[in-house]
């Protein structure tokens, strides 16, 4: 058998009921390749060695029992150190929470433990999910597999670079703007953003609460279907999650694509995306027509202004959500002379430059004199985002861009320019602002051997139909380069 | 010139729900610091608020006891201003879509009725507690300050009334009325002095016959219906003089200081706030239909208004009606009335000898140990003769400090009048053959030693004989 630490959740499960694989075992081979790999590629911000040991044994011991609680059960997962863990050290890769040790466990948290599945660690993050890269982290910047020179995006970075390496089999990000799907673009894996809703935020560390999804990331389509059936479902600990019934994720991922009418959205895979990167996008656009789907294009005349209407709705929100970050009650805390001092002065060493940054332009949209043209302005795109996004729907039953307009950046590239950084996800930010799922599937790998992602958007509630087209995605780019870190020789 | 004064006032109440407004912890008082707390209401990273449906009920409840429309979709909002004691350094209020809107409450007063506008009833949370240590109450003196938060995130419902309030005494008796019709609903124990329910008010004064409203200020740290009166009493008188003499009043908040008897600028920072409002992601916006809204108009209970109105029908003197409800003295009435006691008899002794007790003692109706079936027992009592009105007043005395029921505490005192006419008798015969030259001037037309006789009768019976029917023996015998 070829090194557990590289099989998929689906393939795992299988070893693991066949007796031909313990939990520990697994377990044991994720933590080798981690103690070859972190060096390097530092996915991690923290390893819960004994708590990811106590729960592969227990998870052995429930399969000698009989006791089989879904294809999580054993299975090593990591989770981004922006969702709280009891007792376990949670930063969001911040100073201002160095240290902090939260007294509760965030719903998702709660969902992996009870599917018997196997918490490895936390993962790095641009500070407070904000940013594309990892380079926005207080604790050093995570490094992409396939060449760590290069970022391997964000602001779930550290997640997909430790699935692409094989530290953990699958992970937990966040998706705001694209902290999900361009990361796992970037680093070769699958990335999936489910409808706004699905999944609970309580205990997601927020950034912008009206935009922040959690999603799997994973090394199969298959597989983050396993993970989001794990964590997905109504959370009364989340007014805003979906009370309806879920439905059935899976059944129609072995339809295809015949029939199907995809639509490709001129305004995302024109202008700005990179030839190499615009070329498989169109491959593929190739291959699912010969595969029996109609390919149509398509216009989103809003998306033009949803990039700016997105950089004022999430610095707004994020300038509330971090205002708790003051001191008083958790966390870091510096003196002064006054509350207000010692509030300014923790604020002011704890958060970097970006938070800041954000924070910001945030405090200045919501002003009085300035609301009305910048988060009001803001709010009207939204609407229409979500309007082109309903009649785009009446005309193809899924939409189609790259997740990224370019492949993995290198480190420093473009840490001197936010607005560079900021178009990493134009063609993600979209389904954000309308909540709709989308997900990144790799289909192949540019000249310098970089890993090329292909995004699918489908409506509110249509998992169904973007699992089927992201499968048939998969099985039609029979992507199944490695990178080379991941595997014992490439740790030297 | 003459200065007309317009008053608004901003009401918070604290809800008594069982549960917090955004999580499940404990409403209560007097619990150890930080112990009614968890992750949503101390604002740790990752909570979420989860909005509490009975609080929004019970706050709908109030608006329509105040004749305002529901609000069909109404939004929570964010209102951020940094502040130590409250946890997210932004509060979950309502802003431009509150839960009802457009009411009234009609007050009376010495100036006659007037309707009092109601411009809104929101629901909010509460902040924690601070407590400064060391000199001069700031924060940041160097003692430092403790902040308990077992008070963030309880329910806390504002009701905010027009400009309408012309005098100090309205404003009292708006406040009182709002207090009562709060207390009849039953969702808050509205006390005033621990700060369950709190006033501030927005005082301005303009020219006589002016449109315009003048530069206003806002009173706060009023802990009683009284010291409301008194703050706006003297905030007038300060601002007339320095209206008077040319002067420009400073839109400012002003704390009352109930010792000294006068208000104090505050810190000029908060004026200065932008709080930022905007429509709170992680709620939804509340919806509610027609259906809910009938279901708890129909459920609402008897109002003040109501309950004065049937009083005064039953009886009882407008004033009288007033004291009733607005001491929360309504449900004691109605009992001592079902058991048999005349209404205005009932009336004059809630509104007399119980309502001193209740100020002597600084207590409230529920912790009496009298109930209606004793008062009534005692009312009976007086009627029959069993007890003189002075008696009466001492057993009442007894009960309401738990001595036991009238008749066993008229026993118990020995006050019971002495009703057998044989003993009566005797007891007369004794004193007017002690006193044969009074009774002498008596049989000449000399009324006014009955009095001296009777006296002596009542004080050889220890005061227990009926001294109308004493006086008619000592008249008989002369």
């Amino acid at each position: 058998m070829s090194d557990p630490a590289d099989l998929t959740i689906v393939e795992a499960a299988a070893a693991l009921r066949s007796e031909d694989l313990t939990a520990v075992e697994l377990l044991a081979a994720v933590r080798r390749r981690a103690a070859m790999t972190e060096a390097n590629i530092h996915a991690y911000l923290t390893i819960d060695v004994e708590g990811a040991e106590a729960s592969a044994r227990a998870a052995d011991d429930a399969f000698a029992g009989g006791e089989d609680r879904g294809p999580l059960q054993g299975i090593p997962i990591a989770l981004k150190d922006n969702m709280v863990t009891r007792g376990l050290e949670t930063t969001a890769s911040s100073q201002i929470l160095a240290g902090w040790h939260p007294p509760y466990d965030a719903t998702v948290v709660t969902r992996l433990r009870d599917a018997g599945a196997v918490i490895v660690g936390k993962t790095n993050l641009d500070e407070f999910a904000m940013g594309s890269s990892t380079e926005n982290s207080a604790y050093g910047t995570s490094r992409n597999p396939w060449d760590p020179e290069r970022v391997p995006g964000g602001s779930s970075g550290g997640s997909a670079a430790a699935v692409a390496v094989g530290s953990a089999l699958a992970a937990l990000g966040s998706d705001t703007g694209g902290s999900v799907r361009q990361p796992a673009s970037l680093c070769g894996v699958v990335g999936m953003k489910p409808t706004y809703g699905l999944v609970s935020r309580y205990g997601l560390i927020a950034f912008a609460s009206s935009l922040d999804q959690i999603g799997p990331i994973t090394r199969s389509v298959a597989d983050a279907l396993a993970v989001l059936q794990g964590i997905s479902g109504h959370d009364p600990e989340d007014a805003t999650s979906y009370r309806g019934e879920l439905p059935d994720f899976g059944s129609q991922i072995d339809r295809g694509v015949e029939g199907l009418k995809i639509g490709v959205v001129s305004e995302l895979s024109g202008e700005g995306t990179e030839p190499a990167v615009a070329a498989e996008f169109r491959t593929m656009l190739q291959r699912l027509e010969g595969a029996g789907a109609e390919i149509k294009e398509l216009s989103l005349p809003s998306t033009a202004y949803a990039l700016s209407a997105y950089y004022l709705i999430a610095p707004a929100e994020c300038s509330a959500n971090l205002a708790r970050f003051d001191g008083v009650r958790f966390g870091l805390r510096l003196d002064g002379g006054t509350v207000e001092e010692m509030m300014g002065a923790t604020r002011a060493a704890g958060f970097g430059p970006e938070v800041i940054r954000r924070i910001l332009l945030g405090t200045y949209a919501l002003s009085a004199g300035y609301y009305d043209a910048f988060y009001g302005q803001a709010q009207k795109v939204r609407t229409l985002v979500i309007d082109d996004f309903k009649q785009a729907y009446e005309q193809a039953d899924v939409l189609v861009t790259p997740t990224s307009p370019t492949t993995a950046f290198k480190v420093g590239e473009r840490t001197d320019d936010p607005l560079a950084m900021y178009l990493s996800d134009l063609c993600t930010i979209p389904s954000n602002l309308s909540g709709d799922p989308g997900i990144s599937v790799p289909t192949g790998v540019d000249d310098a051997g970089l890993p090329i992602g292909f995004q699918v958007l489908a409506p509110a509630l249509a998992e169904p139909l973007m699992f089927r087209v992201a499968q048939a995605v998969e099985d039609l780019a029979g992507f199944d380069a490695r990178p080379t870190l991941a595997s014992s020789e490439g740790a030297a | 010139m003459t200065w007309e004064v317009v008053i608004g006032i901003e009401t918070h109440v604290e809800l008594r729900t069982e549960s917090k407004m955004f999580c499940g912890c404990p409403v209560g008082f007097g619990a150890e610091p930080n112990t009614a707390v968890c992750p949503v209401c101390l604002g740790l990273p990752g909570a979420l608020p989860v909005p509490n449906e009975k609080a929004i009920e019970w706050t709908m409840r109030l608006g329509l006891a105040l004749d305002c429309d529901v609000t069909q979709q109404s939004l929570f909002h964010r209102k951020n201003y940094f502040y130590a004691d409250m946890p997210k350094n932004y509060q979950i209020s309502q802003f431009d879509f509150p839960l009802c809107v457009g009411g009234h409450l009609d007050v009376t007063t010495s100036d006659g009725d007037r309707r009092i506008g109601i411009t809104r009833v929101h629901l909010e949370e509460d902040t924690g507690k601070s407590t400064h240590l060391g000199e001069g109450g700031r924060i940041g003196s160097s003692g430092g300050a403790l902040v308990d938060f077992n008070r963030a995130g309880i329910p806390l419902m504002e009701v905010v009334s027009e400009p309408d309030i012309r005098t100090p005494e309205e404003a009292r008796v708006y406040a009182q009325e709002l207090r009562a019709v709060v207390l009849a609903l039953g969702v808050s124990d509205a006390r005033l002095e621990e700060g369950s329910m709190r006033f501030d008010a927005n005082i301005s004064l303009r020219s006589e016959g002016a449109t315009e409203l003048g530069v206003k200020v806002e009173v706060k740290n009023m802990n009683s219906l009284r010291s409301l009166q008194r703050a706006l009493s003297h905030e007038i008188e300060r601002q007339t003089k320095i209206l008077d003499e040319g002067g420009a009043i400073a839109q400012e908040t002003r704390h009352w200081d109930e010792e000294a008897g006068r208000t104090e600028a505050g810190r000029s920072k908060e004026e200065a706030s932008d709080y930022r409002y905007f429509s709170e992601p992680d709620l939804v916006p509340l919806v509610v239909t027609d259906e809910v809204v009938a279901g708890l108009r129909s459920e609402l209970p008897e109002l003040p208004a109501q309950t004065g109105a049937r009083f005064e029908a039953a009886g009882v003197d407008s004033i009288a009606a007033r004291v009733l409800v607005g001491g929360s003295l309504g449900s004691l009435f109605d009992e001592a009335v079902v058991a048999g006691a005349a209404a205005p008899e009932v009336a004059k002794w809630l509104t007399g000898e119980v309502t001193a007790h209740l100020n002597r003692e600084g207590a409230d109706p529920p912790a009496l140990s009298l109930d209606g079936a004793a008062l009534a027992e005692l009312i009976a009592m007086v009627e029959a003769g069993d007890l003189s009105s002075t008696a009466a007043k001492q057993v009442l005395e007894g009960v309401l400090t738990g001595e036991g029921q009238p008749r066993q505490v008229a026993e118990a005192r020995d006050l019971i009048q002495i009703r057998d006419e044989e003993a009566l008798a005797e007891a007369v015969a004794a004193v007017v053959a002690a006193h044969p030259e009074e009774m002498g001037r008596i049989a000449d037309g000399d009324g006014k030693l009955i009095g001296f006789l009777v006296g002596q009768v009542m004080k050889a019976t220890g005061g227990k004989a009926d001294p109308r029917r004493v006086s008619e023996l000592i008249r008989e015998s002369s």
